[in-house]
Protein backbone atom coordinates (compact mmCIF):
# COMPACT_ATOMS: atom_id res chain seq x y z
CA UNK A 1 0.00 0.00 0.00
CA UNK A 2 2.48 2.52 0.64
CA UNK A 3 3.95 2.46 -3.20
CA UNK A 4 0.40 3.37 -3.93
CA UNK A 5 0.48 6.96 -2.46
CA UNK A 6 4.27 7.27 -3.33
CA UNK A 7 3.61 6.98 -7.29
CA UNK A 8 -0.59 7.72 -7.06
CA UNK A 9 -1.49 6.65 -10.22
CA UNK A 10 -5.03 6.01 -9.55
CA UNK A 11 -6.22 4.82 -12.77
CA UNK A 12 -4.21 1.53 -11.62
CA UNK A 13 -5.75 1.48 -8.17
CA UNK A 14 -8.47 -1.10 -6.85
CA UNK A 15 -11.18 1.26 -6.37
CA UNK A 16 -11.66 0.59 -2.38
CA UNK A 17 -8.13 2.16 -2.66
CA UNK A 18 -8.84 5.53 -4.54
CA UNK A 19 -6.51 7.93 -3.18
CA UNK A 20 -9.37 9.74 -1.42
CA UNK A 21 -10.80 6.35 0.86
CA UNK A 22 -6.80 4.91 1.22
CA UNK A 23 -5.59 8.22 2.29
CA UNK A 24 -8.45 8.26 4.87
CA UNK A 25 -8.04 4.93 5.76
CA UNK A 26 -4.12 5.34 6.61
CA UNK A 27 -5.12 8.40 8.83
CA UNK A 28 -7.98 6.01 10.76
CA UNK A 29 -5.21 3.67 10.74
CA UNK A 30 -2.46 6.08 12.33
CA UNK A 31 -4.95 7.91 14.59
CA UNK A 32 -6.60 4.68 15.99
CA UNK A 33 -3.13 3.54 16.98
CA UNK A 34 -2.19 6.93 18.76
CA UNK A 35 -4.75 6.76 20.88
CA UNK A 36 -3.82 3.12 21.99
CA UNK A 37 -0.43 4.42 22.68
CA UNK A 38 -1.31 7.60 24.82
CA UNK A 39 -4.99 6.48 26.39
CA UNK A 40 -3.33 4.79 29.11
CA UNK A 41 -0.41 7.50 30.02
CA UNK A 42 -3.72 10.07 29.79
CA UNK A 43 -5.55 8.04 32.31
CA UNK A 44 -2.95 7.82 34.60
CA UNK A 45 -2.16 11.41 34.63
CA UNK A 46 -6.03 12.83 34.56
CA UNK A 47 -6.88 10.61 37.32
CA UNK A 48 -3.68 11.73 39.75
CA UNK A 49 -5.80 14.91 39.74
CA UNK A 50 -8.69 13.42 40.99
CA UNK A 51 -10.02 12.41 44.65
CA UNK A 52 -10.28 9.10 45.42
CA UNK A 53 -14.15 8.98 44.88
CA UNK A 54 -13.99 10.19 41.50
CA UNK A 55 -11.08 8.07 40.77
CA UNK A 56 -13.61 5.10 41.12
CA UNK A 57 -16.78 6.68 40.50
CA UNK A 58 -16.12 7.37 36.56
CA UNK A 59 -12.23 6.92 35.72
CA UNK A 60 -12.79 8.04 32.03
CA UNK A 61 -13.67 12.08 32.83
CA UNK A 62 -11.94 14.74 33.08
CA UNK A 63 -11.50 16.17 36.32
CA UNK A 64 -14.57 18.48 37.70
CA UNK A 65 -14.49 21.67 40.17
CA UNK A 66 -15.66 18.86 43.14
CA UNK A 67 -13.10 16.33 41.81
CA UNK A 68 -10.26 17.96 41.36
CA UNK A 69 -7.81 16.93 44.42
CA UNK A 70 -3.38 16.57 45.16
CA UNK A 71 -4.14 14.37 48.06
CA UNK A 72 -1.95 11.76 46.29
CA UNK A 73 0.77 14.23 45.37
CA UNK A 74 0.94 15.51 48.92
CA UNK A 75 0.99 12.22 50.28
CA UNK A 76 4.03 10.97 47.88
CA UNK A 77 5.81 13.96 48.58
CA UNK A 78 5.03 13.87 52.63
CA UNK A 79 6.37 9.72 52.41
CA UNK A 80 9.00 9.88 49.98
CA UNK A 81 12.17 11.53 49.34
CA UNK A 82 10.67 11.65 45.74
CA UNK A 83 13.20 15.60 45.09
CA UNK A 84 16.14 13.84 46.22
CA UNK A 85 15.23 10.37 43.75
CA UNK A 86 14.83 12.64 41.21
CA UNK A 87 17.84 14.49 41.52
CA UNK A 88 20.18 11.22 42.31
CA UNK A 89 18.64 9.95 38.89
CA UNK A 90 19.82 13.38 36.91
CA UNK A 91 22.93 13.13 38.84
CA UNK A 92 23.92 9.59 37.71
CA UNK A 93 22.46 9.96 34.31
CA UNK A 94 24.06 13.06 33.55
CA UNK A 95 27.13 11.94 35.04
CA UNK A 96 27.16 8.91 33.07
CA UNK A 97 26.37 10.46 29.97
CA UNK A 98 29.34 13.40 30.52
CA UNK A 99 31.67 10.17 30.84
CA UNK A 100 30.91 8.66 27.94
CA UNK A 101 30.89 11.73 25.82
CA UNK A 102 34.71 12.95 26.80
CA UNK A 103 36.18 8.90 27.01
CA UNK A 104 33.87 8.14 24.22
CA UNK A 105 35.20 10.59 21.97
CA UNK A 106 38.57 10.21 22.74
CA UNK A 107 38.22 6.64 21.95
CA UNK A 108 36.45 7.27 19.08
CA UNK A 109 39.40 9.61 17.41
CA UNK A 110 42.06 7.03 18.55
CA UNK A 111 40.56 4.16 16.56
CA UNK A 112 39.36 6.16 14.00
CA UNK A 113 42.47 8.45 13.27
CA UNK A 114 45.49 6.52 13.59
CA UNK A 115 46.37 3.32 12.18
CA UNK A 116 48.44 0.56 14.96
CA UNK A 117 48.19 -2.98 15.34
CA UNK A 118 46.04 -4.49 17.21
CA UNK A 119 43.41 -1.91 16.20
CA UNK A 120 40.38 -4.23 14.45
CA UNK A 121 41.31 -6.57 17.73
CA UNK A 122 40.69 -3.41 19.98
CA UNK A 123 37.14 -2.28 18.04
CA UNK A 124 35.88 -5.79 18.03
CA UNK A 125 36.64 -6.06 21.99
CA UNK A 126 34.19 -2.66 22.48
CA UNK A 127 32.14 -3.97 19.81
CA UNK A 128 30.77 -7.19 21.72
CA UNK A 129 29.84 -4.40 24.51
CA UNK A 130 26.71 -3.18 21.92
CA UNK A 131 25.38 -6.89 21.61
CA UNK A 132 26.24 -8.50 25.03
CA UNK A 133 24.37 -7.06 27.91
CA UNK A 134 25.88 -5.89 30.54
CA UNK A 135 24.08 -7.41 32.75
CA UNK A 136 25.13 -10.91 32.74
CA UNK A 137 28.66 -9.77 34.49
CA UNK A 138 26.13 -8.31 37.42
CA UNK A 139 27.64 -11.05 39.86
CA UNK A 140 31.08 -9.96 39.55
CA UNK A 141 30.17 -6.50 38.90
CA UNK A 142 28.61 -6.64 42.74
CA UNK A 143 31.79 -7.74 44.83
CA UNK A 144 34.02 -5.54 42.18
CA UNK A 145 31.73 -2.27 43.58
CA UNK A 146 31.76 -4.17 46.77
CA UNK A 147 35.49 -4.61 46.55
CA UNK A 148 36.00 -0.86 45.97
CA UNK A 149 33.94 0.36 48.86
CA UNK A 150 31.70 1.93 46.08
CA UNK A 151 28.49 0.20 46.99
CA UNK A 152 25.16 2.45 47.74
CA UNK A 153 27.02 5.38 46.05
CA UNK A 154 25.81 7.59 42.81
CA UNK A 155 29.02 7.12 41.43
CA UNK A 156 28.82 3.01 41.17
CA UNK A 157 25.99 3.57 38.86
CA UNK A 158 27.76 5.90 36.69
CA UNK A 159 30.53 3.86 36.13
CA UNK A 160 28.19 1.15 35.61
CA UNK A 161 26.09 2.93 33.08
CA UNK A 162 29.14 4.69 31.44
CA UNK A 163 30.97 1.28 30.68
CA UNK A 164 27.14 0.40 29.45
CA UNK A 165 27.07 2.75 26.89
CA UNK A 166 30.85 3.56 25.98
CA UNK A 167 30.82 0.76 23.03
CA UNK A 168 27.85 1.91 21.37
CA UNK A 169 28.69 5.70 21.77
CA UNK A 170 32.03 4.94 20.01
CA UNK A 171 30.96 3.38 17.36
CA UNK A 172 28.45 6.48 16.49
CA UNK A 173 31.21 8.55 17.34
CA UNK A 174 33.49 6.61 15.19
CA UNK A 175 31.42 7.05 12.00
CA UNK A 176 30.53 10.79 12.75
CA UNK A 177 34.19 11.60 13.24
CA UNK A 178 35.19 9.77 9.40
CA UNK A 179 32.81 12.14 7.71
CA UNK A 180 34.41 15.24 9.24
CA UNK A 181 36.31 17.04 6.72
CA UNK A 182 40.39 15.94 7.02
CA UNK A 183 41.89 19.64 5.60
CA UNK A 184 40.80 21.30 9.11
CA UNK A 185 43.13 18.08 11.39
CA UNK A 186 45.83 18.75 8.31
CA UNK A 187 46.09 22.54 8.60
CA UNK A 188 46.47 22.29 12.14
CA UNK A 189 49.53 19.59 12.27
CA UNK A 190 51.21 21.59 9.70
CA UNK A 191 51.41 24.25 11.82
CA UNK A 192 52.62 22.05 14.50
CA UNK A 193 49.23 22.09 16.86
CA UNK A 194 49.59 19.24 19.22
CA UNK A 195 47.14 15.69 18.47
CA UNK A 196 45.35 16.73 22.04
CA UNK A 197 45.06 20.22 21.11
CA UNK A 198 43.94 19.35 17.57
CA UNK A 199 41.48 17.02 19.58
CA UNK A 200 40.02 19.30 22.23
CA UNK A 201 40.30 22.49 20.12
CA UNK A 202 39.61 21.46 16.85
CA UNK A 203 37.68 18.45 16.94
CA UNK A 204 35.25 18.17 20.32
CA UNK A 205 33.18 21.32 18.96
CA UNK A 206 32.27 19.61 15.64
CA UNK A 207 30.99 16.42 17.45
CA UNK A 208 28.15 18.89 18.64
CA UNK A 209 25.00 17.14 16.14
CA UNK A 210 26.08 13.48 17.06
CA UNK A 211 25.50 14.26 21.23
CA UNK A 212 22.05 14.04 21.01
CA UNK A 213 22.38 10.56 18.63
CA UNK A 214 24.82 9.44 22.00
CA UNK A 215 22.45 10.80 24.14
CA UNK A 216 19.39 9.13 23.33
CA UNK A 217 21.33 6.07 23.12
CA UNK A 218 22.81 6.19 26.55
CA UNK A 219 20.55 8.33 29.10
CA UNK A 220 17.11 6.34 28.53
CA UNK A 221 18.25 2.98 29.18
CA UNK A 222 20.26 4.54 32.39
CA UNK A 223 17.39 6.78 33.62
CA UNK A 224 14.61 3.96 33.59
CA UNK A 225 16.70 0.71 34.69
CA UNK A 226 15.76 -0.74 37.76
CA UNK A 227 18.32 -3.61 37.58
CA UNK A 228 21.32 -1.83 38.83
CA UNK A 229 19.97 1.23 41.38
CA UNK A 230 18.33 -2.22 43.08
CA UNK A 231 21.62 -4.22 43.44
CA UNK A 232 23.72 -1.65 43.83
CA UNK A 233 22.38 1.01 45.26
CA UNK A 234 19.20 0.81 46.91
CA UNK A 235 19.60 3.01 50.00
CA UNK A 236 17.32 5.71 50.08
CA UNK A 237 19.85 8.39 50.02
CA UNK A 238 21.10 7.01 46.37
CA UNK A 239 17.57 5.41 44.86
CA UNK A 240 17.05 6.76 41.69
CA UNK A 241 13.40 7.93 40.28
CA UNK A 242 12.50 4.42 38.76
CA UNK A 243 13.53 2.30 42.26
CA UNK A 244 11.86 4.98 44.40
CA UNK A 245 8.50 4.54 42.62
CA UNK A 246 8.88 1.03 42.02
CA UNK A 247 9.41 0.63 46.11
CA UNK A 248 6.59 3.27 47.29
CA UNK A 249 3.99 1.60 44.72
CA UNK A 250 4.70 -1.54 46.60
CA UNK A 251 4.46 -0.20 49.83
CA UNK A 252 1.12 1.99 49.20
CA UNK A 253 -0.50 -0.15 46.62
CA UNK A 254 -3.71 -0.04 47.77
CA UNK A 255 -3.71 4.01 47.91
CA UNK A 256 -4.81 4.32 44.70
CA UNK A 257 -4.12 8.38 44.80
CA UNK A 258 -0.86 8.03 46.18
CA UNK A 259 0.10 5.71 43.48
CA UNK A 260 -1.34 7.76 40.47
CA UNK A 261 1.07 10.62 41.62
CA UNK A 262 3.85 8.62 41.78
CA UNK A 263 3.38 7.46 38.59
CA UNK A 264 2.56 10.72 36.69
CA UNK A 265 5.53 12.47 38.68
CA UNK A 266 7.68 9.62 37.12
CA UNK A 267 6.34 9.96 33.77
CA UNK A 268 6.40 14.04 33.72
CA UNK A 269 10.00 14.82 33.76
CA UNK A 270 9.76 12.48 30.52
CA UNK A 271 6.88 14.16 29.01
CA UNK A 272 8.53 17.74 29.38
CA UNK A 273 11.79 16.41 27.89
CA UNK A 274 10.39 14.98 24.99
CA UNK A 275 8.08 17.86 24.40
CA UNK A 276 11.35 19.75 24.09
CA UNK A 277 13.95 17.42 22.29
CA UNK A 278 11.62 14.86 20.54
CA UNK A 279 12.69 16.15 17.05
CA UNK A 280 16.67 15.86 17.79
CA UNK A 281 15.61 12.83 19.36
CA UNK A 282 13.96 11.29 16.55
CA UNK A 283 16.59 12.03 14.47
CA UNK A 284 19.32 10.76 16.24
CA UNK A 285 17.46 8.06 16.58
CA UNK A 286 16.71 7.67 12.92
CA UNK A 287 20.41 8.45 11.68
CA UNK A 288 21.62 5.88 13.98
CA UNK A 289 19.64 3.38 12.53
CA UNK A 290 20.44 3.94 8.83
CA UNK A 291 24.00 4.21 9.56
CA UNK B 1 58.49 16.72 12.54
CA UNK B 2 57.59 13.11 11.32
CA UNK B 3 60.04 11.36 13.52
CA UNK B 4 59.06 13.10 16.65
CA UNK B 5 55.39 12.62 15.06
CA UNK B 6 55.97 9.00 15.05
CA UNK B 7 57.58 8.63 18.36
CA UNK B 8 54.89 10.57 20.13
CA UNK B 9 52.25 8.12 18.59
CA UNK B 10 52.42 5.52 21.30
CA UNK B 11 51.97 7.88 23.89
CA UNK B 12 49.32 9.81 22.32
CA UNK B 13 47.82 6.92 21.14
CA UNK B 14 47.45 5.16 24.65
CA UNK B 15 46.19 8.50 26.24
CA UNK B 16 42.94 9.06 23.69
CA UNK B 17 41.88 5.10 24.54
CA UNK B 18 42.62 4.42 27.75
CA UNK B 19 40.29 5.72 29.90
CA UNK B 20 37.54 4.09 27.22
CA UNK B 21 39.20 0.62 27.56
CA UNK B 22 39.92 0.74 31.19
CA UNK B 23 35.89 1.63 32.51
CA UNK B 24 34.85 -0.51 29.79
CA UNK B 25 37.42 -3.33 30.39
CA UNK B 26 36.67 -3.07 34.36
CA UNK B 27 33.26 -2.93 34.57
CA UNK B 28 32.06 -4.37 31.52
CA UNK B 29 34.17 -7.47 30.11
CA UNK B 30 35.82 -8.56 33.03
CA UNK B 31 32.87 -9.02 34.96
CA UNK B 32 31.64 -10.65 32.11
CA UNK B 33 34.67 -12.97 31.62
CA UNK B 34 34.60 -13.15 35.87
CA UNK B 35 30.82 -14.11 35.83
CA UNK B 36 31.73 -16.96 33.16
CA UNK B 37 34.59 -18.20 35.32
CA UNK B 38 32.60 -18.20 38.32
CA UNK B 39 29.81 -20.40 37.32
CA UNK B 40 32.36 -23.44 37.49
CA UNK B 41 33.30 -22.84 41.13
CA UNK B 42 30.69 -23.50 44.56
CA UNK B 43 31.55 -22.29 48.26
CA UNK B 44 31.19 -23.71 51.20
CA UNK B 45 29.48 -22.19 54.29
CA UNK B 46 32.69 -20.38 54.94
CA UNK B 47 32.27 -19.12 51.75
CA UNK B 48 35.48 -20.32 50.71
CA UNK B 49 35.31 -21.23 46.79
CA UNK B 50 36.59 -24.31 45.51
CA UNK B 51 36.62 -25.36 41.66
CA UNK B 52 33.09 -27.18 40.76
CA UNK B 53 33.58 -27.87 37.43
CA UNK B 54 30.02 -28.74 35.50
CA UNK B 55 28.24 -29.51 38.71
CA UNK B 56 26.97 -25.92 38.76
CA UNK B 57 25.34 -26.69 35.00
CA UNK B 58 24.52 -30.41 35.66
CA UNK B 59 22.49 -29.17 38.81
CA UNK B 60 20.71 -26.54 36.34
CA UNK B 61 19.69 -28.83 33.84
CA UNK B 62 19.59 -31.81 35.01
CA UNK B 63 18.25 -31.54 38.89
CA UNK B 64 14.72 -31.55 39.23
CA UNK B 65 14.97 -29.16 42.33
CA UNK B 66 16.68 -26.82 39.76
CA UNK B 67 16.43 -27.80 36.07
CA UNK B 68 12.35 -27.63 36.51
CA UNK B 69 12.58 -23.40 37.14
CA UNK B 70 15.52 -23.39 34.06
CA UNK B 71 13.21 -24.85 31.87
CA UNK B 72 10.00 -22.90 32.51
CA UNK B 73 11.70 -20.11 32.39
CA UNK B 74 13.19 -20.60 29.24
CA UNK B 75 9.94 -21.76 27.57
CA UNK B 76 8.42 -18.53 28.81
CA UNK B 77 11.27 -16.75 27.89
CA UNK B 78 10.85 -18.50 24.15
CA UNK B 79 6.60 -17.28 24.22
CA UNK B 80 7.51 -13.90 25.55
CA UNK B 81 10.27 -13.48 22.21
CA UNK B 82 7.52 -15.45 20.13
CA UNK B 83 5.30 -12.75 21.37
CA UNK B 84 7.47 -9.84 20.36
CA UNK B 85 8.08 -11.13 16.93
CA UNK B 86 4.44 -12.17 15.81
CA UNK B 87 3.05 -9.39 17.19
CA UNK B 88 5.65 -6.36 17.42
CA UNK B 89 7.04 -6.43 15.04
CA UNK B 90 4.78 -6.88 12.15
CA UNK B 91 2.80 -3.87 13.87
CA UNK B 92 6.04 -1.95 13.87
CA UNK B 93 6.92 -2.60 10.17
CA UNK B 94 2.83 -1.71 9.09
CA UNK B 95 2.84 1.64 10.88
CA UNK B 96 6.30 2.12 9.57
CA UNK B 97 4.64 1.24 6.22
CA UNK B 98 1.99 3.59 6.79
CA UNK B 99 4.46 6.42 8.10
CA UNK B 100 6.65 6.04 5.02
CA UNK B 101 3.91 7.17 2.59
CA UNK B 102 4.74 9.94 0.51
CA UNK B 103 2.94 13.07 1.23
CA UNK B 104 1.08 11.45 4.45
CA UNK B 105 0.32 14.93 6.71
CA UNK B 106 1.28 14.95 10.43
CA UNK B 107 4.04 11.66 9.61
CA UNK B 108 6.11 13.83 12.16
CA UNK B 109 3.86 13.85 14.48
CA UNK B 110 2.26 10.49 14.72
CA UNK B 111 5.45 9.20 14.53
CA UNK B 112 6.25 10.91 17.81
CA UNK B 113 3.63 10.42 19.76
CA UNK B 114 3.63 6.58 19.19
CA UNK B 115 7.21 6.58 19.70
CA UNK B 116 6.34 8.29 23.48
CA UNK B 117 5.14 5.31 25.54
CA UNK B 118 9.04 3.83 24.50
CA UNK B 119 10.85 6.31 26.42
CA UNK B 120 9.26 5.73 29.54
CA UNK B 121 10.16 3.29 32.23
CA UNK B 122 9.31 -0.50 31.98
CA UNK B 123 8.58 -0.79 35.52
CA UNK B 124 6.14 2.54 35.12
CA UNK B 125 4.46 1.35 32.12
CA UNK B 126 4.28 -2.36 34.18
CA UNK B 127 2.39 -0.60 36.76
CA UNK B 128 0.04 1.42 34.19
CA UNK B 129 -1.22 -1.59 32.70
CA UNK B 130 -1.73 -3.45 35.91
CA UNK B 131 -3.72 -0.48 37.20
CA UNK B 132 -5.90 -0.47 33.88
CA UNK B 133 -6.68 -4.43 33.66
CA UNK B 134 -7.43 -4.45 37.51
CA UNK B 135 -10.99 -5.80 38.29
CA UNK B 136 -10.81 -3.53 41.07
CA UNK B 137 -10.59 -0.29 39.30
CA UNK B 138 -12.76 -1.72 36.04
CA UNK B 139 -11.64 0.65 33.52
CA UNK B 140 -11.08 -2.47 31.60
CA UNK B 141 -14.21 -3.45 31.57
CA UNK B 142 -15.54 -0.40 31.18
CA UNK B 143 -14.06 0.25 27.57
CA UNK B 144 -14.91 -3.36 26.52
CA UNK B 145 -18.37 -2.50 28.13
CA UNK B 146 -18.64 0.18 25.17
CA UNK B 147 -18.02 -2.09 22.30
CA UNK B 148 -20.19 -5.14 24.08
CA UNK B 149 -17.43 -7.34 25.23
CA UNK B 150 -17.79 -6.45 29.09
CA UNK B 151 -18.51 -10.18 29.96
CA UNK B 152 -15.23 -11.14 28.12
CA UNK B 153 -13.44 -9.28 30.23
CA UNK B 154 -11.04 -11.44 33.20
CA UNK B 155 -8.35 -10.54 35.53
CA UNK B 156 -5.30 -11.36 32.96
CA UNK B 157 -2.57 -10.62 34.78
CA UNK B 158 -3.77 -12.53 37.69
CA UNK B 159 -4.54 -16.07 35.78
CA UNK B 160 -2.02 -18.53 35.73
CA UNK B 161 -3.15 -19.36 32.05
CA UNK B 162 -2.68 -15.74 30.98
CA UNK B 163 -0.48 -13.60 33.18
CA UNK B 164 2.52 -14.32 30.83
CA UNK B 165 1.00 -13.42 27.58
CA UNK B 166 -0.80 -10.31 28.67
CA UNK B 167 2.83 -8.98 30.31
CA UNK B 168 4.13 -9.44 26.87
CA UNK B 169 1.37 -7.50 25.16
CA UNK B 170 2.44 -5.00 27.43
CA UNK B 171 5.53 -5.16 26.56
CA UNK B 172 5.00 -5.33 23.32
CA UNK B 173 2.63 -2.39 23.65
CA UNK B 174 5.69 -0.04 25.09
CA UNK B 175 8.34 -1.65 22.66
CA UNK B 176 6.52 -1.47 19.24
CA UNK B 177 8.12 1.99 18.28
CA UNK B 178 11.73 0.74 18.18
CA UNK B 179 10.85 -1.38 15.24
CA UNK B 180 8.62 1.39 13.90
CA UNK B 181 11.09 3.99 13.81
CA UNK B 182 14.23 1.39 12.56
CA UNK B 183 11.78 0.20 9.39
CA UNK B 184 11.02 3.74 9.07
CA UNK B 185 14.71 4.61 8.44
CA UNK B 186 15.04 1.98 5.88
CA UNK B 187 12.05 2.48 4.20
CA UNK B 188 12.80 6.21 3.38
CA UNK B 189 16.25 4.99 2.46
CA UNK B 190 14.99 2.60 -0.47
CA UNK B 191 15.68 4.82 -3.45
CA UNK B 192 13.41 6.46 -5.62
CA UNK B 193 13.65 5.17 -8.78
CA UNK B 194 13.77 1.17 -7.85
CA UNK B 195 10.36 1.89 -7.09
CA UNK B 196 9.72 3.83 -10.23
CA UNK B 197 11.51 1.56 -12.24
CA UNK B 198 9.07 -1.18 -10.65
CA UNK B 199 6.14 0.79 -11.31
CA UNK B 200 6.85 1.55 -14.94
CA UNK B 201 7.36 -2.31 -15.07
CA UNK B 202 4.05 -2.74 -14.48
CA UNK B 203 4.11 -4.08 -10.61
CA UNK B 204 1.03 -3.52 -8.23
CA UNK B 205 1.51 -1.22 -5.17
CA UNK B 206 1.80 -4.83 -2.90
CA UNK B 207 3.98 -6.80 -5.30
CA UNK B 208 6.08 -3.43 -4.90
CA UNK B 209 5.83 -3.60 -1.04
CA UNK B 210 6.79 -7.60 -0.90
CA UNK B 211 8.89 -7.81 -3.71
CA UNK B 212 11.16 -4.63 -3.94
CA UNK B 213 10.78 -2.80 -0.14
CA UNK B 214 11.12 -5.68 2.25
CA UNK B 215 13.73 -7.50 0.16
CA UNK B 216 15.36 -4.34 0.41
CA UNK B 217 15.13 -3.70 4.29
CA UNK B 218 15.89 -7.13 5.23
CA UNK B 219 19.15 -6.50 6.60
CA UNK B 220 16.98 -4.03 8.75
CA UNK B 221 14.39 -6.53 9.66
CA UNK B 222 17.10 -8.91 10.69
CA UNK B 223 18.46 -6.08 12.99
CA UNK B 224 15.15 -5.98 14.35
CA UNK B 225 14.86 -9.47 14.91
CA UNK B 226 18.66 -9.80 16.90
CA UNK B 227 17.64 -6.66 19.14
CA UNK B 228 14.26 -7.99 20.16
CA UNK B 229 16.05 -11.45 20.93
CA UNK B 230 18.72 -10.05 23.38
CA UNK B 231 16.27 -7.33 25.05
CA UNK B 232 13.60 -10.04 25.22
CA UNK B 233 16.35 -13.15 27.06
CA UNK B 234 17.73 -10.16 28.97
CA UNK B 235 14.35 -8.89 30.70
CA UNK B 236 13.35 -8.58 34.12
CA UNK B 237 12.31 -5.42 34.91
CA UNK B 238 8.46 -5.82 33.88
CA UNK B 239 8.01 -8.66 35.27
CA UNK B 240 10.04 -7.88 38.76
CA UNK B 241 7.78 -4.63 38.66
CA UNK B 242 4.23 -6.19 38.28
CA UNK B 243 4.74 -9.77 39.85
CA UNK B 244 8.05 -9.41 41.76
CA UNK B 245 10.86 -11.66 42.45
CA UNK B 246 8.56 -15.18 42.41
CA UNK B 247 6.95 -13.55 38.99
CA UNK B 248 3.43 -15.55 39.79
CA UNK B 249 1.40 -16.32 39.73
CA UNK B 250 2.74 -19.77 40.68
CA UNK B 251 5.92 -18.57 38.51
CA UNK B 252 4.13 -18.56 35.11
CA UNK B 253 5.72 -15.23 33.93
CA UNK B 254 9.06 -16.33 35.48
CA UNK B 255 11.97 -15.27 32.65
CA UNK B 256 15.50 -16.07 32.87
CA UNK B 257 16.16 -12.22 34.19
CA UNK B 258 14.19 -13.16 36.98
CA UNK B 259 15.15 -16.75 37.78
CA UNK B 260 18.85 -15.00 37.21
CA UNK B 261 17.89 -12.29 39.84
CA UNK B 262 16.46 -15.34 42.44
CA UNK B 263 19.25 -17.82 41.98
CA UNK B 264 21.87 -15.01 42.90
CA UNK B 265 19.77 -13.14 46.03
CA UNK B 266 17.96 -15.77 46.69
CA UNK B 267 14.23 -15.53 47.73
CA UNK B 268 11.80 -16.57 50.53
CA UNK B 269 13.20 -19.93 52.23
CA UNK B 270 16.17 -20.29 49.83
CA UNK B 271 19.13 -18.77 49.89
CA UNK B 272 21.03 -16.58 47.26
CA UNK B 273 24.39 -18.09 45.55
CA UNK B 274 26.62 -15.99 43.42
CA UNK B 275 27.99 -19.23 41.94
CA UNK B 276 24.42 -20.54 40.24
CA UNK B 277 23.30 -17.18 39.81
CA UNK B 278 26.88 -16.98 37.64
CA UNK B 279 26.20 -20.22 36.43
CA UNK B 280 22.51 -19.32 34.70
CA UNK B 281 24.27 -15.79 33.60
CA UNK B 282 26.78 -18.09 31.91
CA UNK B 283 23.67 -19.80 30.05
CA UNK B 284 22.10 -16.75 29.15
CA UNK B 285 25.22 -15.54 27.46
CA UNK B 286 25.37 -18.56 25.70
CA UNK B 287 21.56 -17.96 24.32
CA UNK B 288 22.43 -14.53 23.06
CA UNK B 289 25.82 -15.49 21.97
CA UNK B 290 24.14 -18.00 19.54
CA UNK B 291 21.48 -15.49 18.57
CA UNK B 292 23.91 -12.91 18.23
CA UNK B 293 26.13 -15.63 16.04
CA UNK B 294 23.18 -16.94 13.94
CA UNK B 295 22.34 -13.24 13.03
CA UNK B 296 25.71 -12.35 11.74
CA UNK B 297 26.53 -15.82 9.61
CA UNK B 298 22.25 -14.79 8.55
CA UNK B 299 23.09 -10.81 7.71
CA UNK B 300 26.05 -12.00 6.23
CA UNK B 301 24.94 -14.31 3.17
CA UNK B 302 21.58 -11.62 3.20
CA UNK B 303 23.54 -8.77 2.72
CA UNK B 304 25.53 -10.13 -0.35
CA UNK B 305 22.21 -10.91 -1.93
CA UNK B 306 20.58 -8.13 -1.68
CA UNK B 307 22.96 -4.80 -2.05
CA UNK B 308 22.47 -2.98 -4.43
Amino acid sequence: MSAVLAAPRSDRLPRWMQPDVGRISVHLALLAYTALALFPIALVLINSIKSRAAIFEDPLALPSAESLSFIGYQKVFAASHFASYFANSLAVTLGALALILLFGSMAAWGLSEYEFRGRRWLSLFLALGIMIPIRLGTVSILELVVRLDLINTRSALVLVYTAQGLPLAVMILSEFMRQLPGELKDAARCDGVSEFRIFFEVVLPLLRPAIATVAVFTMVPAWNDLWFPLILAPSDETKTVTLGVQQFIGQYVTDWNSVLAALSLAVLPMLVVYGLFSRQLIRGLTSGAVK
Amino acid sequence: MRLADRMARPAVLAAFLAPAVLIYGLFSALPLVDTLRLGFYQSDDAGVRSLAGLANFASILGDPAWSEAFWRALRNNLQFFAIHMLVQNPIGLALAALLSLRGLRGAATYRTLIFLPTLLSVVIIGFIWQLILSPLWGVGEQLMGRVGLAEHFAPWLGQEETALTTLSLVSVWQYVGIPMMLIYAALLAVPEEVLEAAHAEGAGPWRVFWSIRVPLILPTLGLVTILTFVANFNAFDLVYAVKGALAGPNYSTDLLGTLFYRTFFGYQAQVGSPEMGAAVATLMFLLILLGVGAYFFAVQRRLTRYQL
